[in-house]
């Protein structure tokens, strides 16, 4: 049953899309047999998890890590905007800032993408041309995900179209919870698909997932699946990104490269607003996956209002006193 | 009158469930207070003394692991099958400690209603002696109260049936199994008390009823290493000193005694109870 | 293997604490010299001398245990029960508001990392003395009784590993329930007792109720055996529990004793897995193993064997391993030289022996007691490894096949005070449980501890329990009790 965590069952053989990774070959013969394996997955301990996450959450980070977290969060950051009122003129700012997200100082990195809504990847894209910053679109009905998959693969194109390099999905949450699995297997296969060389971060909604059994299972479903990323949430509910819930994602991908040899990237989203909510993703990155996973190609902040709270945080290391708001930009 | 001659009684040991004949072959005589001779007594031996904790250990899984229901159903059906025989006890206690008739059936009479007492206590115990913790943090916790083990019982000199009982019951309404070391000179009861538990549904094991000498078995059982409590009350102070020194070799729990051997008609609480149970603390975390 | 994320130096200050060059006994409310020769305390992570520290002779014993006699009939004794409990409420905040600075010494003293002594040892103390201070007036609820009375002055002696935490386990209970307290702490870890006499003094506590007479094994012994002491309290290992219970024998003394532990930590192949692992590291790493109910038997069902060893290993391989003092620090010094050879000679007996080895890589500092986390497989449960107490940072892995060999090897010990248990079904766990012989069972979680909740072992882990309602029987007598 727990033969998935089995150090010996890696499999040199990386996985395309619709073919599904050595060990794993069968598990999706049948909505029964998916069921009986993402099941068999070891559980997890909530009260256990969540204690793991608070003592990590205690690490004191300071002086030259603290600098090099920071700079590294940064570059993590997928700045986000995801409102009805977002415009072209929200979006170029948004880029802008994404490009030197401190004008005062040419040594800050950028972001590594910026997040919008598919209808405008085109005006993320022609703002962020040649700076290697990539445009993520969220699609799929995003943020409930209740359409007919038509209408979310139609979504998911359109995004592409418009120049996203990167896809962010929701699932079907609904499915998950009645146990279709396969549906929603299928539903991913087919929009990994749809992306064609656009990555595909597939969100979980754990918020509305609400076990941690749950988030295993789905971290599962979706790297089986073909997902480049597992990411939390949409932002649109809460709880969003938790700790236990990014530590028992980043033990899905350590076990899940173990068994299969392929790495998938994790994304954090909603809720992450200060430089001490990075800091401690990042001490959870390197303890429970280490350092493969510390670089934006692996790991990404969903997020708005962290990249100021970074960029204070990174002014107050440079100068040694304190900032305050009017010292970065407005968003 | 009639003049048929009487089938005596053979005292033996009981040992296992059976009633077999020390292994070392000896008797002793045993008399009454006026010095008239009443019965050969089995003299157990060291190895008797080891038998009996073999014995008290294998049956202690069972007894322990019984429901209190159940434990407290057989204690009970003890004082049934006492009270039958009582008229056969009162002659016994009489003889053997020299007291009127009257007195001795009051000494049975109280020795089967301590029975009663004790059978009750079975299924109160985990409610008075256990808990649940309301530990600062997200954790079910509770404790209950369990059998330490196998008890080494050194009864009472003086009170043949009545200190016996007040000794033994509440070792095993605690879940115990028992190696008991009876009166030296007053020894008979004990013997048909044995009786008594063998028809009484209490299984083979549970107690062992050694007549002979508590100095001499005293030591062995204090100092033996697979039993995990002694009851010091037919220790006279300086063996019981020393009996106290040796059972420190194994951590063993001890139940001291007065100087003077109590008044075994007093209610005796839990003062009997407590020092042959463990209480086991549970933690469990609570989340979904 | 060097991480892209190394976390630069994070080292608590010190500059909290002002440590005396030399400390005397505190017997009847003030600090007064000792007759014995002194001894020096020093910090196990440097060597470094950190104050000397009096010896309590038989004489000095003697005069805090008449101390302790004349609080416990003139003042303690006396007092409205709910103003006990006032006295130890006041303990309680004191030792919160002053928490920094006991968590500073005791990892200087101790050895053990202050993100523990910080998060663990002292909050606990506190909560130990909050959780007592409510029963001081109501202990005829106590299940002893109508009324139950205090025995008098209490001798107790505690180890080393948590020489606060132990503290509290101790004095808290036997103040509440009205008794006064002659004290010795381990030899090695004498400083936060003597701090906390300065908070006895802030609490203004009356004289000798509290005394703390430090020294070493003859001080305790003077402790144990003086005649007008009514009880006796022993924390520490089983041998010495043995002559503490031989030389109390024959007294009316009352004797309590929370003595060594080999633990099982049962792990079943449908357990929370990664849970699990915590739970074994947390289990034997936590206090560098020096806990004696430490999990030090790790025993694996054999489909999952594999897979748990090398999420172990790699577990263990990102403990922090030095400066006790930095915020970062997962596992501390050894506390004594004397300790480090001891569980040297008996991780040497493993290898001998024929079990297999496994540390992982990294330096250890050059000065100071030391000892990498280590993890033992191929145990047979004939092994020393398997059998004695190391109380230290070693691991032995055994493996089973069924729930009865489980049980079976797990109880397979002349110790019984804790054992874990990981499963995801739930009757398991409670069968489990209920057949476990040892006073504390941890069901997917382990080493965690609260003032409700009673502590204690089973065989020669000891007798009397310590915390809850279960614990004041030790300090109390009843009218059914001789």
């Amino acid at each position: 049953m727990t033969h998935v965590l089995d150090p010996n069952a890696l499999a040199d053989t990386s996985s395309g899309t619709g073919t599904l990774p050595d060990p794993f070959a069968d598990v999706t013969r049948s909505n029964d047999a998916f069921r009986a394996f993402l099941h068999g997955l070891p559980g997890v301990d909530q009260v256990g998890a969540e204690a793991r996450a608070k003592v990590l959450g205690t690490r004191s980070i300071k002086t030259t890590a603290k600098a090099w977290a920071i700079d590294t969060a940064i570059s993590m950051v997928d700045l986000t905007t995801l409102e009805g009122s977002d415009t072209p003129g929200k979006v170029r700012a948004l880029a802008a800032k994404a490009r030197r997200p401190d004008p005062t100082d040419p040594s800050c990195p950028a972001v590594a993408a910026v997040c919008v809504y598919g209808d405008l990847a085109g005006v993320a894209q022609e703002a962020l041309a040649g700076t290697g910053i990539n445009v993520a679109a969220v699609a799929t009905a995003f943020p409930s995900g209740r359409a007919s998959r038509e209408v979310k693969l139609a979504d998911v194109r359109d995004a592409v179209a418009n120049g996203a390099d990167e896809i962010d999905m929701v699932i079907d949450r609904g499915a998950f919870l009645t146990g279709r699995y396969l549906d929603v297997f299928e539903e991913i296969v087919a929009v990994k698909e749809a992306c064609g060389s656009a990555h595909l971060k597939v969100i979980l909604e754990t918020g509305e997932l609400v076990t941690l059994d749950a988030v295993r299972r789905a971290s599962w479903l979706a790297m089986l699946a073909g997902g480049d990323f597992i990411k939390t949430s949409t932002g649109k509910v809460s709880p969003a990104a938790t700790l236990p819930v990014c530590l028992v994602m980043l033990e899905a991908v350590r076990d899940f490269r173990t068994a299969t040899g392929r790495q998938v990237g994790v994304k954090p989203a909603g809720g992450i607003r200060t430089t001490k909510d990075a800091v401690k993703h990042l001490v959870l990155i390197n303890e429970t996956v280490g350092s493969d996973w510390l670089s934006p190609d692996w790991f990404r902040f969903g997020a708005s209002s962290l990249l100021n709270d970074l960029l204070l945080q990174r002014q107050k290391l440079r100068t040694g006193h304190y900032s305050g708001p009017d010292h970065v930009s407005v968003d | 009158m009639s003049d048929r001659l009487a089938v005596r009684k053979t005292y033996k040991l009981y040992l296992g469930g059976a009633f077999p004949r020390s292994e070392s072959g000896r008797t002793y005589e045993v008399h009454d207070t006026r010095g008239h001779f009443l019965a050969n007594a089995a003299w157990a031996s060291r190895k008797d003394g080891r038998d009996a904790v073999v014995a008290a250990r294998s049956a202690f899984g069972k007894w322990s692991g019984a429901t209190a229901y159940n434990r407290g159903q057989v204690l009970y059906r003890v004082a049934e099958v006492m009270e039958g025989r009582a008229a056969q006890f009162t002659e016994e206690v009489a003889a053997g400690e020299g007291l009127s008739t009257a007195k001795a059936r009051a000494a049975v009479d109280a020795a089967i209603d301590r029975w009663v007492w004790y059978a009750g206590w079975t299924d109160k115990l985990a409610a008075v002696l256990g808990s649940t913790n309301p530990v600062a943090g997200p954790y079910f916790g509770f404790s209950v109260p369990e059998p330490t083990g196998v008890v080494a019982v050194l009864a009472p000199q003086r009170s043949s049936l009545l200190g016996l009982v007040s000794v033994l019951a509440p070792v095993l309404a605690a879940g115990n199994t028992a190696v008991v070391v009876t009166s030296k000179e007053r020894p008979l009861p004990a013997i048909t008390l044995g009786e008594v538990l063998a028809t009484s549904d209490v299984p083979g094991g549970v107690v062992n009823l050694l007549t002979g000498d508590a100095a001499e078995i005293g030591p062995w059982l204090a100092e033996h290493a697979d039993v995990d409590a002694i009851d010091l009350a037919g220790a006279p102070a300086p063996l019981a000193m020393e009996l106290e020194r040796s059972a420190a070799g194994t951590i063993k729990r001890v139940l001291r005694t007065p100087a003077e051997e109590p008044d075994w008609t007093a209610d005796p609480g839990l003062s009997r109870l407590r020092p042959f149970l463990e209480t086991k603390s549970v933690w469990h975390p609570i989340g979904v | 293997m060097t991480s892209l994320f190394e976390y630069a130096p994070a080292p608590e200050s010190r500059s909290i604490v002002d440590i005396r060059p030399s400390y005397g006994l505190f017997v009847d409310g003030e600090f007064v010299d000792g007759t014995g020769t002194p001894l020096k305390t020093v910090n196990p992570a440097t060597e470094e001398v950190l104050s000397e520290v009096a010896t309590g002779s038989e004489e000095d014993v003697d005069r805090a245990v008449r101390a302790a006699r004349r609080a416990f009939v003139k003042t303690w004794g006396p007092m409205r029960p709910a103003d006990r409990g006032k006295y130890l409420f006041r303990i309680a905040r004191l030792l919160q508001e002053r928490a920094r600075e006991f968590a500073v010494l005791e990892t200087l003293d101790n050895g053990k990392p202050i993100r523990e002594s910080r998060d663990v040892d002292v909050p606990l103390a506190a909560a130990h003395f909050f959780y007592h201070a409510g029963w001081a007036d109501k202990l005829e609820h106590a299940g002893l009784g109508p009324a139950p009375r205090p025995l008098g002055v209490a001798g107790q002696v505690i180890p080393w590993n948590f020489p606060l935490l132990m503290l509290a386990w101790k004095v808290a209970p036997a103040l509440a329930t009205g008794n006064t307290v002659v004290l010795k702490p381990a030899e090695t870890t004498p400083l936060t007792a003597l701090l906390f006499a300065e908070i006895c003094q802030q609490a203004d506590l009356p004289p000798g109720v509290v005394n703390i007479v430090t020294g070493a094994g003859e001080t305790g012994r003077a402790v144990i055996s003086h005649p007008d002491v009514d009880k006796v309290a022993f924390t520490g290992s089983t041998e010495v529990g043995r002559s503490i219970a031989r030389a109390v024998a024959g007294t009316e003394k009352r004797l309590t004793l929370e003595l060594g532990g080999k633990a099982a930590n049962i792990v079943f192949d449908d357990a929370p897995i990664d849970q699990a692992v915590e739970g074994i590291v947390r289990g034997i790493f936590f206090n560098q193993g020096h806990v004696c109910c430490a999990g030090s038997r790790l025993l694996v069902q054999e489909s999952v064997h594999d897979e748990v060893v090398a999420s172990l290993q790699r577990r263990i391989g990102t403990l922090r391993v030095g400066d006790p003092m930095d915020k970062n620090t997962d596992l501390g010094a050894i506390n004594s030289a004397e300790q480090l050879a001891r569980i040297r000679e008996l991780a040497a007996f493993g290898e001998t022996e024929g079990a297999t080895c496994w540390q992982p890589e990294g330096e250890l500092p050059d000065r100071g007691f030391w000892f990498k986390p280590t993890v033992f497989t191929d145990v047979s449960p004939a092994h020393r490894i398997a059998r004695d107490e190391v109380f230290g940072p070693v691991l032995s892995v055994m493996t089973f096949r069924t729930p009865d060999e489980a049980v079976a090897k797990a109880n397979n010990t002349t110790y019984g005070l804790s054992a874990g248990i990981w499963s995801e079904k739930g009757s398991r766990i409670l069968k489990v449980t209920d057949q476990l012989r040892a006073g504390v069972v941890w069901a997917n979680t382990f080493n965690e501890f609260d003032p409700t909740s009673p502590f204690g072992g089973y065989k020669q882990s000891g007798y009397g329990r310590e915390g809850g309602r279960q614990g004041l029987a030790a300090y109390l007598s009843s009218g059914d009790q001789k």
